[in-house]
C-alpha cells in the first residue's frame, strides 16, 4: 500500500505526484533527498526503503529520476518496489525514454496512468498493452468516446475480446543468456543460463495455447521416454496468463496469450557451462613508458555455428578509454589474436588498479546452450482457424559474462583465461 | 476555503469556463485546473465548480474530475462523500476510501456486509478487490480503535472456512496484484488443523512460479506461516525443496527488488538455514552491484558458510578485499573474521587469508584485518601466537582508534610472550594524551596486564600510565578505570590478577540477529517493510518508536518468563547508563542500542552472563546494525578488558 507516488528529478524536486490517501502530506516528498544526502554524509548505507519520523520512503532509481512511494503503514515493500519498476516500464513504453523532459510534456497522460495503475494505494492494472487501449497518447484530441476495455474487469485481464487478424501467426523467440564468472587463475567459479521464451502473438479471438518443451520433469512424470535430449529447468517463471496450477499438476504450459509482444516464461539452469567464447589476455606493462596487450579469442562451439558481433572489453588504466576488440563473425573452433600497445605518461598514480573485469559480448544464432527445444505449440480457437507458429533460437552473453584480473599487473602476467 | 475568490485572476477565469455551456470549453478548463495544480498553484477554491462537471457521459472528463477530487478530497470531506455516490459503483475499493473518510457511515449503510458478499463473486477481479478493501478497512479499524483507547476493537474482516475456500479458488485466476492481496489475507488465516494447513500450502505452492517478485514473496510468507502445522513428511520436504529455486531467481531481478528479496532471505535463513545450503554461489557479488546489495549478499554468504564451501568463499572474500570501495572492502575483511569464528576447522585458513591481506599493506585493509584478528584471538586463545610479530611490525600503519586499540589489546593479552611488549606499549604511552579515549582505555588495561604478568620489568611503566590516566586525562571513564586499577594493585595484587586476567567467555557468531520471538513475528510479515527493516512494525509506525520497555514487554510476553524481564532491564539500564557517558553518541543511538540489548537479552537466563556475551559478540554483529552509527565504546565490568563496539 502506498499513500503517495511521486517522480522526482535528480535534485529531489517533485516533477509529478499523485496522492492516493490523505494520511501522508505531500510536503514529505521534499524531505526525501535531504534525508538521502544526510545518510550519505554520515556514511550510512542508502537503501531502497527507509523510515523517518513515522514515514516510510520506498524508492527506485531510473536514469536521473527517483520514483518514490510514501506510506505510513507497514506496507508490502516487495509489492510497492515491484510496482515502481512496472510504472517505470509502462511510462518508458509510452514515451520511449522516461526522463524529465518526457514527464513535463505529458502531465495529463501520466496522471491518467497513475490513476489507472493504482487505486487507493493498491496496484491495479499494470499491463501496458491493456492500458494503451484506453489511455491513448493523444487522448485529449480524440473525437470518439473511449470505453474501458472489458479486459480491465474480466477474468482474462490481459487480453481484450474481438481481436482480428487476417493472418494468424505466432513467433517464438527462445533467448538464452549465459552468465559466467572466471577467477584470476582461470577457473569457472560460477555459471548459469538465464533463458526466456518471448512471444509475438498475432492471433484472432480468444485462443487457447499449449506449449510443449523437452522438459525432463514432464517426460519423467508421464513416463514417456524422451526422444533425444531433455533438459531440467531449475526454476521457471511465467507471465500471469499461464495457469500455474496446471503446470504444478502435470507440467502443461497452457494459457490465453496477451496480444502482441510479451515474455511468456523465463527459466534458469545452473548446470556448468563450458565457456563458449574463450579469451586469454596477457598484459605486459613497462612502468612509466608503455603497456602491451595481447588478447587471444577462441570460439569453443560447433564448427557449423557462428558467433556474431563479438566484443571484448579489456580494462585499462583510468585515463584511457577501454579498447574494444570487435570481431564481426567468429566461427566455431577458430582463433583470433589482437595485439595493442599504448604509450603511458611517466607520472603514475600509485593506486591505479580499477577492479573492472574483462567482459565479453556475443550472439550465437540458431543455438541454445541448454539444448531446450520447443516440441509443439498448439493453438485452439473456437472459430477453428489454423495458425502458424514460428520458432527461433538465440544464445547471447548475460550481463555478467566476465573474468577477473590479477590485482597487480606485473610484467607479462597473464590476466586470466576465460 | 470559504473565502470568496476575487473576480479576476486565473481562478476566476477558470471558474467562468468550468460553468460554460459548451462541453469542450469545460473539458479544457478542467485540464488547465489540473495543470495548475501540478505546478503547485492552489485550486481548491474551484472545488464545487469542478465537481459539477462530474455529471457527464464523457468518460474522459469524468476521470479528470475524479483526479481533481482525489487531490482535494481532504479539504472538503463532506462534499466528497456526496460526490462518491454519484460515481458508478465499480470498484469495491471505494468502500475502503469512504471508510477512510467516515468510518461510521460505512458501517451504518452496511457497505462492509456488501463487501463480504462480494468475496463470493464469480469474477476473480472483484474478489481480489473486495479482499484488498476489507484488509485495508481491517487495518484502519485496528489503528482507529487503538487511538480511541480500545473501545470495541471490532474485527471487521473475519476469515472463516467458507471464505478460505473462495479465496483459494480466486487465487489462481485473478491478476498478479490481486494475488498479493489474497496471499496476505491467507497469511492471517488461522488454520483449524494440520490438514487444513497442508491444503493451503499445496494450493499456494504453484505461486512460486509467478514472475512477480511480490507474489513469490507473498507465497513464501503464507508457506512459512502454515508450514508450522504441516506434519506430512513428503509435503514438508517438497515445500523446502521448492522454495529455494524461486528465491534464487529473485537475485536476478532489478537491484531494488533484489535488495528487498535479500533482506527477506536473510530472515528466512535465520529460521531455516537449510533451504539455501547449496546455493552460496548465487550470492557472489558482481562488481557493479549497488553497495546496499553487496552488503546484504556478504551477510548471507557468511550465513551460508559451511565446511564444504568455505574455500570458495574465502577466495571470493579475498577478491572483494582488493576492490576500490573502501566500505565494502572493510566488510569483506570483517566477513573473513566471521567465517573464522563460525567454522573452527577453517580458522587457520582464515588467518592465512588475513595475513595475505596484511601483506598488501593497503592501510585500511591492514587496519580492518587487525581488528578482525583480535576477535579471532578471543575465539581461539593461544592458537595463533605465531603471527603476533607480523602484526607488531605493522604498528606504524595503524592510525584508526579501533585498529590501534585492537592491536594494543592483543599485545596486552599476550604480554608474557612478546619480548618487547613494554617497548611497544611504551610508544603508545608516549602519545597518551593525544590518543582517543578507546585507545587510552586499552593502553591502560594492556599495561596493567603486562605488569601483572611481568611485574619486575614493568613497574615504571605502570606507574607512568596510572599517573597519566588519572592526571592528564579528561575522560571520566579512563580516569575511573585507572583509579580502580590503582587501588586494586596497591591493596591486593591477587585480586587485581583475578579481575584483570580473568578468563573471558569465548565469543561465537550468533545464529540470529533478532530475538526468536521477534523473528517469528517478522517471518509472518515477509515482504512487508517490517521484514525488510528487520524490526517489528510497531517500532516504526503509529505512535512512532516503541520504547525499550514496551519492546521488552512484548518479548517477555511471548517468552513468558519473569527472570528474563529482569535480565533485560539490567542490560537495558546498563546500556543506557553507558551511553550517557559517551561523548560521541548522537541522539539516535540509545534506542538502537537498547533494541539490540533486548534482542540478545531474550536468549539469556543469567543477566551477567548475557552482559558479557553481549559485549563480546556485539562487534560480530556490526553488519546487522544500522551501518555507520557512531561508534560507542563500552567499558563495563571492572575486570573485563573486553570492551567492544556497539
Amino acid at each position: 500500500m502506498a499513500s503517495l507516488v511521486a517522480i522526482l528529478d535528480v535534485k529531489g524536486k517533485s516533477l509529478i505526484q499523485r496522492s492516493y490517501r490523505d494520511d501522508v502530506p505531500p510536503s514529505y516528498i521534499e524531505r526525501f533527498l535531504p534525508l538521502v544526502l544526510d545518510m550519505e554524509e554520515e556514511n550510512v548505507q542508502v537503501t531502497p526503503c527507509f523510515t523517518d519520523e513515522g514515514i516510510n520512503y520506498m524508492h527506485i532509481r531510473h536514469n536521473n529520476l527517483y520514483l518514490l512511494a510514501l506510506s505510513k503503514r507497514n506496507s508490502n515493500a516487495a509489492e510497492i518496489i515491484f510496482f515502481l519498476h512496472r510504472l517505470c516500464a509502462v511510462l518508458s513504453e509510452y514515451f520511449k525514454e522516461l526522463e524529465e523532459e518526457s514527464i513535463r510534456d505529458n502531465f495529463v497522460i501520466i496522471y491518467e496512468l497513475l490513476d489507472e495503475m493504482m487505486d487507493f494505494g493498491y496496484p491495479q492494472t499494470t499491463e501496458s498493452k491493456i492500458l494503451q487501449e484506453y489511455i491513448t497518447q493523444e487522448s485529449h484530441k480524440l473525437e470518439v468516446q473511449v470505453r474501458p476495455p472489458m479486459a480491465v474487469t474480466n477474468a482474462v485481464s490481459w487480453r481484450s475480446e474481438g481481436i482480428r487478424y487476417r493472418k494468424n501467426e505466432v513467433f517464438l523467440d527462445v533467448v538464452e543468456s549465459v552468465n559466467l564468472l572466471v577467477n584470476a587463475s582461470g577457473n569457472v567459479i560460477r555459471s548459469e543460463i538465464l533463458g526466456a521464451v518471448k512471444m509475438k502473438c498475432y492471433l484472432s479471438g480468444m485462443p487457447e495455447l499449449r506449449l510443449g518443451l523437452n522438459d525432463k520433469v514432464m517426460f519423467e512424470s508421464t513416463g514417456r521416454a524422451a526422444r533425444g535430449k531433455s533438459i531440467e529447468m531449475e526454476d521457471v517463471k511465467f507471465h500471469q496468463c499461464v495457469r500455474l496450477s496446471r503446470f504444478e499438476n502435470d507440467r502443461t504450459i497452457s494459457f490465453i496469450p496477451p496480444d502482441g509482444e510479451f515474455e511468456l516464461m523465463s527459466y534458469r539452469l545452473s548446470t556448468p557451462v563450458k565457456p563458449l567464447v574463450w579469451v586469454e589476455a596477457s598484459v605486459e606493462s613497462h612502468r612509466g613508458s608503455r603497456v602491451e596487450y595481447m588478447v587471444k579469442v577462441r570460439g569453443q562451439f560447433k564448427r557449423r555455428s557462428t558467433a556474431n558481433n563479438v566484443e571484448i572489453y579489456v580494462p585499462v588504466p583510468d585515463d584511457a578509454d577501454s579498447p574494444k576488440f570487435r570481431i564481426k563473425q567468429l566461427g566455431g573452433g577458430r582463433d583470433y589474436l589482437m595485439r595493442a600497445h599504448f604509450g603511458l605518461p611517466s607520472v603514475r598514480n600509485e593506486e591505479l588498479d580499477k577492479r573492472a573485469p574483462i567482459s565479453v559480448k556475443f550472439e550465437i544464432p540458431y543455438f541454445t546452450v541448454s539444448g531446450i527445444q520447443v516440441r509443439y505449440l498448439k493453438i485452439v480457437e473456437k472459430s477453428g482457424y489454423s495458425a502458424l507458429p514460428w520458432v527461433r533460437y538465440l544464445c547471447v552473453n548475460g550481463d555478467d559474462y566476465v573474468l577477473r584480473t590479477i590485482t597487480d599487473a606485473k610484467a607479462s602476467s597473464i590476466i586470466a583465461p576465460l | 476555503m470559504a473565502v470568496a475568490p476575487p473576480r479576476k485572476g486565473e481562478n476566476w477565469e477558470l471558474r467562468q469556463q468550468l460553468n460554460s455551456e459548451y462541453r469542450d470549453k469545460r473539458a479544457d478548463a478542467i485540464k488547465r485546473v489540473i495543470a495548475n495544480h501540478t505546478i503547485g498553484k492552489d485550486c481548491s477554491g474551484l472545488f464545487p465548480d469542478v465537481v459539477k462537471n462530474m455529471q457527464t457521459d464523457d468518460l474522459e472528463q469524468k476521470k479528470l474530475v475524479y483526479l481533481y477530487l482525489m487531490n482535494y478530497a481532504k479539504t472538503q470531506p463532506e462534499l466528497v462523500i456526496l460526490a462518491v455516490n454519484t460515481f458508478v459503483k465499480t470498484a469495491a475499493l471505494c468502500v475502503a476510501k469512504v471508510f477512510d473518510l467516515k468510518p461510521e457511515l460505512c458501517i451504518e449503510y452496511g457497505f462492509i456486509e456488501t463487501l463480504r458478499d462480494l468475496i463470493g463473486d464469480g469474477n476473480p477481479m472483484v474478489v481480489a478487490n473486495a479482499v484488498t478493501a476489507l484488509a485495508d478497512i481491517h487495518e484502519a479499524a485496528q489503528s482507529l480503535s487503538e487511538t480511541a483507547n480500545g473501545s470495541g476493537s471490532a474485527n471487521l474482516f473475519i476469515i472463516d472456512q467458507a471464505t478460505l475456500a473462495k479465496l483459494l479458488v480466486a487465487l489462481n485466476e485473478c491478476s498478479e496484484w490481486g494475488r498479493i492481496a489474497i496471499l496476505s489475507t491467507l497469511a492471517r488465516y488461522k488454520a483449524s488443523d494440520s490438514e487444513e494447513s497442508e491444503h493451503i500450502c499445496e494450493r499456494v505452492m504453484p505461486q512460486f512460479q509467478h514472475n512477480n517478485a511480490a507474489v513469490v514473496l507473498g507465497a513464501v510468507k503464507v508457506i512459512m506461516i502454515h508450514i508450522k502445522h504441516v506434519h506430512r513428511e513428503d509435503l514438508l520436504k517438497s515445500l523446502t525443496r521448492k522454495m529455494a529455486p524461486p528465491l534464487v531467481t529473485l537475485i536476478s531481478s532489478p537491484p531494488e527488488v533484489q535488495w528487498v528479496a535479500l533482506r527477506n532471505i536473510n530472515l528466512l535463513l535465520q529460521k531455516r538455514p537449510d533451504i539455501l545450503a547449496n546455493e552460496m554461489r548465487v550470492f557472489f557479488c558482481k562488481y557493479n552491484d549497488p553497495p546496499y546489495v553487496k552488503v546484504e549478499k556478504l551477510e548471507i554468504m557468511v550465513r551460508l558458510a559451511s565446511e564444504k564451501n568455505v574455500d570458495t568463499l574465502l577466495g571470493e572474500l579475498k577478491e572483494y578485499a582488493s576492490e576500490v570501495d573502501v566500505d565494502f572492502v572493510r566488510k569483506a575483511v570483517r566477513a573473513v573474521g566471521q567465517v573464522a569464528i563460525k567454522i573452527d576447522t577453517a580458522a587457520e585458513r582464515c588467518v592465512g587469508v588475513l595475513m595475505d591481506l596484511i601483506e598488501t599493506r593497503v592501510s585500511y585493509v591492514v587496519q580492518e584485518a587487525v581488528i578482525v584478528l583480535k576477535d579471532i584471538f578471543r575465539r581461539y586463545p593461544h592458537s595463533y601466537e605465531g603471527i603476533i610479530p607480523t602484526l607488531c611490525a605493522n604498528l606504524d600503519e595503524l592510525d584508526e582508534p579501533e585498529a590501534k586499540a585492537s592491536l594494543i589489546w592483543i599485545i596486552g593479552e599476550y604480554a608474557e610472550k612478546i619480548e618487547n611488549a613494554d617497548e611497544l606499549l611504551g610508544t603508545f604511552l608516549e602519545a597518551f594524551k593525544e590518543e582517543s579515549y578507546p585507545v587510552q582505555l586499552q593502553t591502560l588495561t594492556a599495561i596493567v596486564k603486562l605488569f601483572l604478568k611481568k611485574p619486575d620489568e614493568s613497574q615504571a611503566i605502570v606507574q607512568r600510565v596510572l599517573q597519566a590516566a588519572t592526571k592528564d586525562c579528561d575522560n571520566a571513564d579512563v580516569r575511573d578505570r585507572a583509579y580502580i586499577y590503582w587501588r586494586l594493585l596497591s591493596s591486593d595484587p591477587a585480586a587485581a590478577k583475578a579481575v584483570v586476567l580473568s578468563v573471558r567467555p569465548p565469543i561465537s557468531l550468533p545464529q540470529t540477529t533478532v530475538a526468536p520471538a521477534i523473528l517469528e513475528e517478522l517471518l509472518g510479515e515477509i515482504s512487508s517493510l517490517a521484514s525488510v527493516y528487520h524490526k517489528p512494525a510497531a517500532t516504526f509506525i503509529g505512535k512512532g518508536r516503541l520504547g525499550a520497555e514496551e519492546m521488552a514487554k512484548r518479548t517477555v510476553e511471548t517468552e513468558d518468563e519473569v527472570s528474563r524481564e529482569k535480565a533485560l532491564q539490567t542490560v537495558v539500564a546498563g546500556q543506557q547508563a553507558e551511553n550517557l557517558l559517551d561523548f560521541d553518541a548522537d541522539d539516535d543511538v540509545p534506542p538502537k542500542v537498547s533494541g539490540w540489548a533486548i534482542a540478545s537479552a531474550a536468549k539469556a537466563s543469567n543477566p551477567l552472563d548475557e552482559l558479557m556475551d553481549l559485549f563480546s559478540t556485539a562487534s560480530m554483529n556490526v553488519p546487522a546494525q544500522t551501518p555507520g552509527a557512531p561508534m560507542a565504546m563500552n567499558a563495563t565490568g571492572g575486570g573485563m578488558a573486553g570492551w567492544e563496539w556497539i
